[in-house]
């Protein structure tokens, strides 16, 4: 069992949990992600390791509440337990001085640029860091990106907070000053897509991580694969993290769609019953 | 039959060989295909004490017995089946765990008819005596007595093992070294122990209970399984010599699927077998809601390959409401799954698609599977593994309408443990290269078995190298040449014959 340290909730669908898993967190490094399940009858779910501390032992994942598992998971508060938490999965990013770096993070998706920034910031990079949201009430840790980047950008589509523009705004601009080594994007698959498309004419290394559907992550099902460059690729073992102009993003977003009949169902019956076994008969 | 059951029951008079032969092979109990088509329940239900008796006393128990030259372990074959022949089933199951370490899994999922049975002297003129049934039979009568049997364990020897994998090989592996007092951790990456045995082979094959149960046997003789645990990741193998270990032994299979690099193959709709087994296995897809992971089984389903994996997804489909297509590019000869998974394949009506190979997965505008092209193929000449070579006949191709395609055409070895292993030696297709008398590897302390190293082959073979992965491992921690002296092998044999 896997103890829930701490708990914060962002918004009404956002939230963050500190969780107990020693093992994992002695060896994780950012751009590596985790499974959880929650309890016996749960689904394996891919989380990425947003922070860890070695010392404390402590693993921090930020989720976005959008169907069964993740609905459930943010009932669970400090002091209760996971059945199981399974990681670090996936290649950690390859941190090196590139010189000038972008880490745009979109929605939840900045949690996971996190630790990546930390690392530039750490190797030498400069670091400007985008976090973007639809609206203000779905911005997260930008206290934190300030933290280890020198300089933030804040977007929402709504104005709300910041810039009223896409995250792709900023991103072109500086790509049209120069001077971007490298761009770095994490959040919604279309996101991502996007900020592949607006820095291919520029021809700047844009690094995005995958969130296809997974089962054990470990490379055994080969439910993530996706496409890049033309060839099949594991997500759980190969990336996340792929090189963006490469990714067939597409084909990630329709396969993402492949269990929603299944998944509606599935969060029916959870808001319906909540957990109770009654309610199945 | 009655008449020949009750002699051979009170041992009046030793049947005659002729006798033994007349005896009609004893059929097991099943469930009726349409009833079983519809649920996971066990599909076999074992024999009776008399079924097993009247069945034993076919065996002709042979001076040179030709089943156990057949048994990749070297059961005592003769010897367990006397045993139940003279209503004895405990000094059976003693017998057969001398050799297998799980014999309730073996009598199950074992390929007899390509083993023990294939050579069995009886089989020439008649049927050869049911061997895996009988297996099952006195493995499942231990399980109905309670707690089993556990043999003596040695005095602490002070000295930890790691292991890495809670498969098959794992799983002896850990389980003779317990016996022989060492400190034994299982690591295993995923949820749940077992292996294939867990995640792979279905319910109404191996109940998930039987290997539960075996798992737990080897917890009771000391070894500890830690769970959630990936090795190359949450750990590597370094940190394990580092960390305590003495030695280590690599069980960690061969579970990365193959695909077929045909048109078609990422669209919504195609699945690994694997992922297929695992979420209707592993995380019980088959009690969706209930269970949260979701499985996508379709009105029809086509199912490539004609192994064992394919045959237990093809039956899985079935079960979950599907019209299932078996398409497989030999003729059925050649197929590699056992006879009895075959046969009831066909009885649960599962339509088969000889000769017959994909050349593309046709897909609608939504990016889902709509048809599948197959081509018809023929056998030319006999190939490397000796079975003739499927060649396609130009212009053959036809299409199928589908909305399910799982593809079932092989497995590979997990590259997880090796990427975080640069210094361990492997073969061109990426498993583990093991001296095949030791199973010793190209790092000091380290052996490796089982799947890992064959490549895909069978539970009784990972049960195998877990012996000998524990037989070296405790050479070796005893700073004994791994292999023995020649000397020393035939003391050890005298040893054995005197006891
Ligand atoms: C490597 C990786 C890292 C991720 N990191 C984060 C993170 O840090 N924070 C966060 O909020 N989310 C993250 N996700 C996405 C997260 O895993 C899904 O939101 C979650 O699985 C949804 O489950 P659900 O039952 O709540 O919703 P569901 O209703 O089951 O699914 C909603 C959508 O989520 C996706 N999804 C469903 N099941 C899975 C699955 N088993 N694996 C992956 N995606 C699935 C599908 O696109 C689906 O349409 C990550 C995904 C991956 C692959
Ligand atoms: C669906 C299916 C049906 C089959 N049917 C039969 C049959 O009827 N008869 C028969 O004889 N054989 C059958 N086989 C083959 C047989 O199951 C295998 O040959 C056998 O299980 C191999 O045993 P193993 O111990 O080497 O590996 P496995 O059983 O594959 O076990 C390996 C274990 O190691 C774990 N692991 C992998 N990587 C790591 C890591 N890095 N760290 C920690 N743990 C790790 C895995 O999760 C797994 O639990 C079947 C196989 C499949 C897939
Ligand atoms: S070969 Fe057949 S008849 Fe002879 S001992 Fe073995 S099982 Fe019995
Ligand atoms: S999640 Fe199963 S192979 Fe990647």
């Amino acid at each position: 069992m896997y103890k829930i340290l701490e708990k914060v909730d962002y918004s009404d669908d956002t939230y963050m949990q500190v969780i107990e898993a020693p093992a994992v967190a002695r060896t994780a490094q950012a751009g590596q992600f985790l499974i959880v399940k929650l309890h016996e009858e749960g689904e394996r779910i891919p989380l990425t390791i947003a922070d860890f501390d070695r010392d404390r032992g402590t693993v921090t994942i930020v989720v976005q509440a959008i169907g069964k598992t993740t609905r459930e998971l943010q009932t669970y508060a400090a002091g209760t337990s996971l059945s199981n938490v399974i990681g670090p999965l996936g290649l950690p990013s390859e941190i090196e001085n590139h010189g000038t770096v972008i880490c745009a993070g979109g929605g939840v998706g900045v949690a996971p640029v996190f630790p990546i920034a930390r690392e530039l910031k750490k190797a030498g990079n400069k670091v400007i860091s985008i976090v973007a949201a639809r609206t203000k009430s779905l911005l997260l840790w930008e206290d934190r990106m300030k933290e280890v980047s020198d300089e933030v950008i804040v977007t929402t589509d709504d104005g709300s907070c910041g810039r009223e523009c896409l995250v792709t705004e900023p991103i072109k601009e500086m790509c049209e000053e120069g001077d971007v080594s490298l761009v770095y994007a994490i959040g919604p698959a279309i996101m991502m897509k996007f900020c592949c498309k607006t820095t291919e004419p520029f021809g700047v290394k844009t690094i995005v991580s995958l969130n296809s559907i997974m089962v054990d992550g470990t490379g055994m099902c080969g439910a993530c694969r996706v496409s890049v460059g033309g060839e099949t690729k594991f997500v759980c073992v190969e990336g996340p993290e792929f090189d963006g102009h490469q990714v067939d993003f597409d084909l990630l977003m329709s396969r993402q769609r492949q269990y929603l009949e299944q998944e509606k169902i599935a969060y029916d019956y959870y808001l319906e019953c909540r957990g109770d076994k009654a309610c199945l008969t | 039959m009655s008449d020949i059951e009750n002699k051979g029951n009170e041992g009046e008079r030793e049947l005659s060989k002729k006798e033994r032969m007349a005896i009609p092979r004893t059929p097991m109990p099943e469930q009726e295909p349409k009833q079983r088509a519809g649920n996971f329940e066990e599909v076999t239900m074992g024999y009776s004490d008399e079924k097993a008796i009247t069945e034993a006393s076919r065996c002709l128990q042979c001076k040179k017995p030709k089943c156990v030259a057949g048994c990749p372990v070297g059961i005592d074959i003769p010897a367990f089946i006397d045993a139940i022949a003279k209503q004895d089933p405990a000094a059976a199951i003693a017998k057969l765990k001398e050799t297998t370490s799980f014999p309730a899994v073996c009598g199950r999922v074992c390929p007899q008819e390509e083993q023990c049975e294939k050579v069995c002297i009886v089989g020439k003129k008649h049927e050869p005596v049911a061997i895996g049934r009988l297996e099952r039979y006195a493995a499942d009568w231990e399980a109905a007595q309670g707690e089993a049997a556990k043999p003596e364990i040695a005095t602490g020897k002070g000295k930890r093992v790691g292991i890495v994998g809670s498969g098959p090989a794992g799983l002896t592996c850990a389980g003779e070294l317990a016996k022989e007092g060492y400190q034994v951790v299982i690591y295993e990456a995923l949820h749940k122990p077992g292996g294939v045995l867990s995640y792979g082979i279905p319910e109404f094959r191996l109940p998930k209970d039987i290997v539960y149960r075996e798992c737990e046997y080897v917890e009771s003789l000391g070894a500890e399984i830690k769970l959630d645990y990936v090795i190359g990741k949450t750990m590597t193998i370094d940190e394990m010599m580092d960390d305590g270990h003495d030695a280590v032994f690599l069980a960690n299979g061969a579970g990365l699927p193959v695909f077929m690099n045909i048109p078609g193959e990422n669209l919504n709709g195609v699945f690994s077998a694997n992922e297929f087994l695992t979420r209707a296995n592993l995380m019980k897809a088959f009690r969706f809601p209930e269970y949260d992971t979701p499985i996508k089984v379709g009105k029809k389903v086509a199912v490539v390959g004609g192994g064992n994996v394919a045959m237990d997804a093809a039956r899985t489909a079935l079960r979950l409401g599907a019209d299932v297509h078996l398409i497989y590019r030999r003729s059925r000869e050649e197929m590699p799954a056992r006879d009895e998974e075959i046969h009831h394949a066909e009885e649960e009506g599962i339509q088969f698609h000889l000769l017959t190979n994909p050349t593309q997965i046709i897909g609608d505008n939504e990016g889902w599977v709509e048809e599948i092209e197959v081509i018809e193929m023929e056998l030319g000449e006999p190939d490397a593994s000796g079975r003739r070579r499927p060649v396609p006949v130009e212009g053959s191709e036809s299409r199928i309408p589908i909305d399910v395609v799982i593809i079932s055409v092989g497995t590979r070895s997990n590259p997880i443990l090796t990427q975080a292993t640069p210094d361990m030696e492997l073969n061109k297709w990426g498993n583990i290269v093991a001296d095949p008398d030791t199973l010793a590897t190209s790092k000091e302390g380290v052996f490796a078995g089982g799947d890992i190293v064959t490549g895909a082959a069978t539970v009784i073979q990972a049960m195998g190298a877990g012996k000998v992965g524990a037989r070296s491992i405790d050479r070796f921690l005893r700073g004994l040449p791994l292999k023995p002296e020649p000397e020393e092998e035939g003391a050890e044999a005298e040893g054995a014959a005197a006891k």
